[in-house]
């Protein structure tokens, strides 16, 4: 059973409410922090805690708020990514809307540290409701004293504020997010310089992930000392996992990190196993942009070592036979999934979503889009899956930003991976439309851990 | 895209709505006045439904900003309608994990239903419908979304999209 830091309290009657929120020990943070503590010694224990983002890069959060400039009489700014689009993603969602107050306090003691007086919350526009839910956890903090001018009396002011995106996937990117906040479209900045030295309206900017921020809170209440003791190696700390596909339980998860892939999957505590009686195909284990792994490959590594939720064992194997913990977007695909379709389905996501800024990422989602549209429905050719490794490869690495990157990985693993199911799909045209391939060879390879009543 | 009948619509802006504007534009530092443009954009459209050439007109002209400012941004986001809509647009996740519990079969279903296709809008123009990408609730899937709330709705079966459908008929939503 791991420990609960950002969850503990989920389940709490009202826990959504300033005065619930704060009996459970909330805004403990603030109080530390502000009154006993430098935002040099937050930044310390950030640090010390080995906090990697939670957005889906991985970057150690301590040492990115350290990189913040800090030039005399200019502003900086705190903006919290609330965008999550990735598919496969919804843990900031489920934050948001159940224990809003914990990432208010996040950005509260956040803020102080980078000494930021306007922070904002960038929350994608179709989260209306968490918008609301958001503003009203702040005018409640506020009417405490936890915002505003001189808060608790420390001499530290700070305004927040929800902004709303309008719908795209692109704002997740920290610097198209940024121009999209200055109320433009969102089109990825051309870096360096980083937001560190020039983000928000040119000033020195630090971006994060709601649970990024969220995390901060534990990190300060307990030290980073306590919170590097949780997690395996340089993976510290718990992770908030959504689960979602066939699985018997779907939901938000907070593992500590390090658990097994095997236990988190068909364990009670955890997702239950595979829905209605089925076994597992292939999962996408960070989000829709990190490589799919057949079953096989997802449970234990090559080096037949059982596969753990970190960031180092789920990337064992680099793009050979590993993939990513990303965004932490688990997607299980049971036997009747068909890879083709999903490939397709993602390619299509990816050319929606393209800012269209450089020409690799603009026309190659769309070829690959293309592509996938004629494999799925049986009009495929053997050479289209070479043409589409050929198109991946050339976006990859050549564009502004990684969403090229992204949009090509899930295609060139599917094909890695499941070529003789797209293979099947040209040769079987008629029968590709109407029926699936099915588990193959594709299946985990262990004891079938559930007993099929 | 854009039909001339629709170019030629004109708004009003009540006192209201540019009471919420000003709110709105108070966030920001002076000069600073365009980063209100997508959240007044949200307020416009949830008054008029979608977004008139006039209606991003008087946006531009209050923000102190170029029309074509106001359009790029507009045309760029999804949520953004720019010809007008079904009173309820039921918003469809398209994307992988509800495909996978479902979502073909419910745009099917709403198709069915409402007579309609995506994009198009029902005769008594209550209704019109699309499919959208992964909305952040793979867990729940099935599920749809409607403006200008965008209540939503987990876990759709068949069942739950018609009793949704006769509620909107007679005004209840939730
Ligand atoms: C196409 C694209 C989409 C992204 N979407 C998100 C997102 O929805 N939420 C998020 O936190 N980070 C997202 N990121 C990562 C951000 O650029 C950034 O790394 C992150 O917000 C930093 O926060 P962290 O260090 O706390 O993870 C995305 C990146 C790319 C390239
Ligand atoms: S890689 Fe794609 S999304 Fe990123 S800047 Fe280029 S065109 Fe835009
Ligand atoms: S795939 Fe439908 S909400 Fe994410």
């Amino acid at each position: 059973m791991g420990r609960k830091l950002l969850l503990e309290h989920i389940n709490v009657p009202g826990i959504n409410t300033f005065d619930v929120y704060r009996s459970k020990g909330g805004y403990a943070s603030v109080e530390k922090a502000l009154k006993t503590m430098s935002p040099e010694a937050v930044v310390e224990e950030v640090k010390k805690s080995g906090l990697r983002g939670r957005g889906g890069a991985g970057f150690p959060t301590g040492m990115k708020w350290s990189f913040l400039a800090k030039p005399e009489g200019v502003a900086r700014y705190l903006v919290c990514n609330a965008d999550e689009s990735e598919p496969g993603t919804f843990k900031d969602r489920y934050l948001m809307t159940y224990i809003p107050h914990l990432l208010i306090e996040g950005m509260i003691t956040s803020s102080f540290a980078l000494g930021a007086n306007t922070s904002f919350i960038y929350v994608r526009g179709e989260m209306m409701p968490q918008i609301r839910i958001l503003e009203r956890a702040i005018a409640e903090a506020k009417a405490k004293g936890f915002l505003g001018k001189n808060i608790l009396g420390s001499g530290y002011d700070l305004e927040l504020y929800v902004q709303p995106g309008g719908g795209a996937y692109i704002c997740g990117e920290e610097t198209a997010l940024l121009e999209s906040l200055e109320g433009k479209r969102g089109n990825p900045r051309i870096k360096p310089p980083f937001p560190a030295i020039a983000g928000l309206y040119g000033c020195p900017t630090v971006v994060n992930n709601v649970e990024s921020i969220a995390a901060v809170v534990p990190i300060i209440n307990e030290g980073g000392d306590e919170y590097a003791k949780l997690g395996i190696g340089r993976s510290t700390g718990t992770k908030l996992i959504s689960a979602g596909g066939n699985l018997k339980k779907p939901g938000v998860y907070e593992i500590d990190l390090g658990l097994p892939v095997e236990e988190f999957l068909y364990s009670d505590e955890y997702c239950g196993g595979i829905a209605n009686g089925k076994r597992l195909k292939a999962v996408v284990a960070g989000g829709s942009s990190v490589p799919i792994l057949p079953a096989n490959l997802i449970l234990k590594t090559l080096n037949n070592e059982p596969r753990l939720m970190s960031y180092e064992s789920l990337a064992d194997g680099g793009f050979v036979s590993g993939t990513m913990m990303g965004s932490g977007g688990f997607i299980a695909y049971d036997e009747d999934a068909c890879i083709v379709r999903n490939t397709w389905n993602f390619a299509r996501f990816y050319h929606h979503e393209s800012c269209g800024q450089c020409s690799p990422c603009r026309e190659g989602t769309g070829w690959m889009e293309k592509v996938l549209h004629r494999l799925e429905h049986g009009h495929g050719k053997m050479s289209d899956m070479d043409l589409l490794v050929d198109v991946s490869k050339k976006i990859e690495g050549n564009t502004i930003c990684p969403l090229g990157d992204a949009a090509a990985w899930p295609v060139a693993s599917a094909i890695r991976h499941f070529r003789d199911e797209f293979e099947w799909h040209v040769s079987n045209g008629a029968e590709a439309v109407t029926r699936n391939y099915g588990l193959a060879h594709y299946a985990d390879p262990l004891p079938k851990p559930e007993v099929v009543a | 895209m854009l039909r001339v009948e629709d170019a030629q619509v004109s708004v009003e802006f009540t006192p209201e709505l540019l009471n919420k504007f000003a709110d709105i534009v108070s966030r920001y530092p002076a000069g600073k006045q365009k980063s209100g443009l997508l959240p007044i954009l949200h307020e416009t459209q949830a008054v008029f439904g979608w977004l008139s050439v006039d209606a991003m007109d008087k946006v531009a002209k209050y923000l102190d900003i170029l029309p074509i400012e106001v359009y790029e941004v507009a045309s760029f986001y999804s949520m953004y309608f720019l010809r007008p809509q079904g009173k309820y647009v039921l918003e469809v996740c398209r994307t992988s994990g509800c495909c996978l519990v479902g979502a073909e079969k419910i745009m099917d279903h709403i198709e069915a239903k409402l007579g309609v296709k995506e994009g198009e809008v029902t005769a008594d123009g209550l209704f019109s419908w699309r499919g959208v990408e992964c909305l952040a609730a793979c867990g729940f899937g099935p599920v749809l979304q409607i403006g200008p709330e965008y209540t939503f709705y987990e876990n759709l079966t068949n069942e739950s999209v018609d009793t949704l459908i006769g509620n909107l008929k007679k005004g209840i939503k939730e």
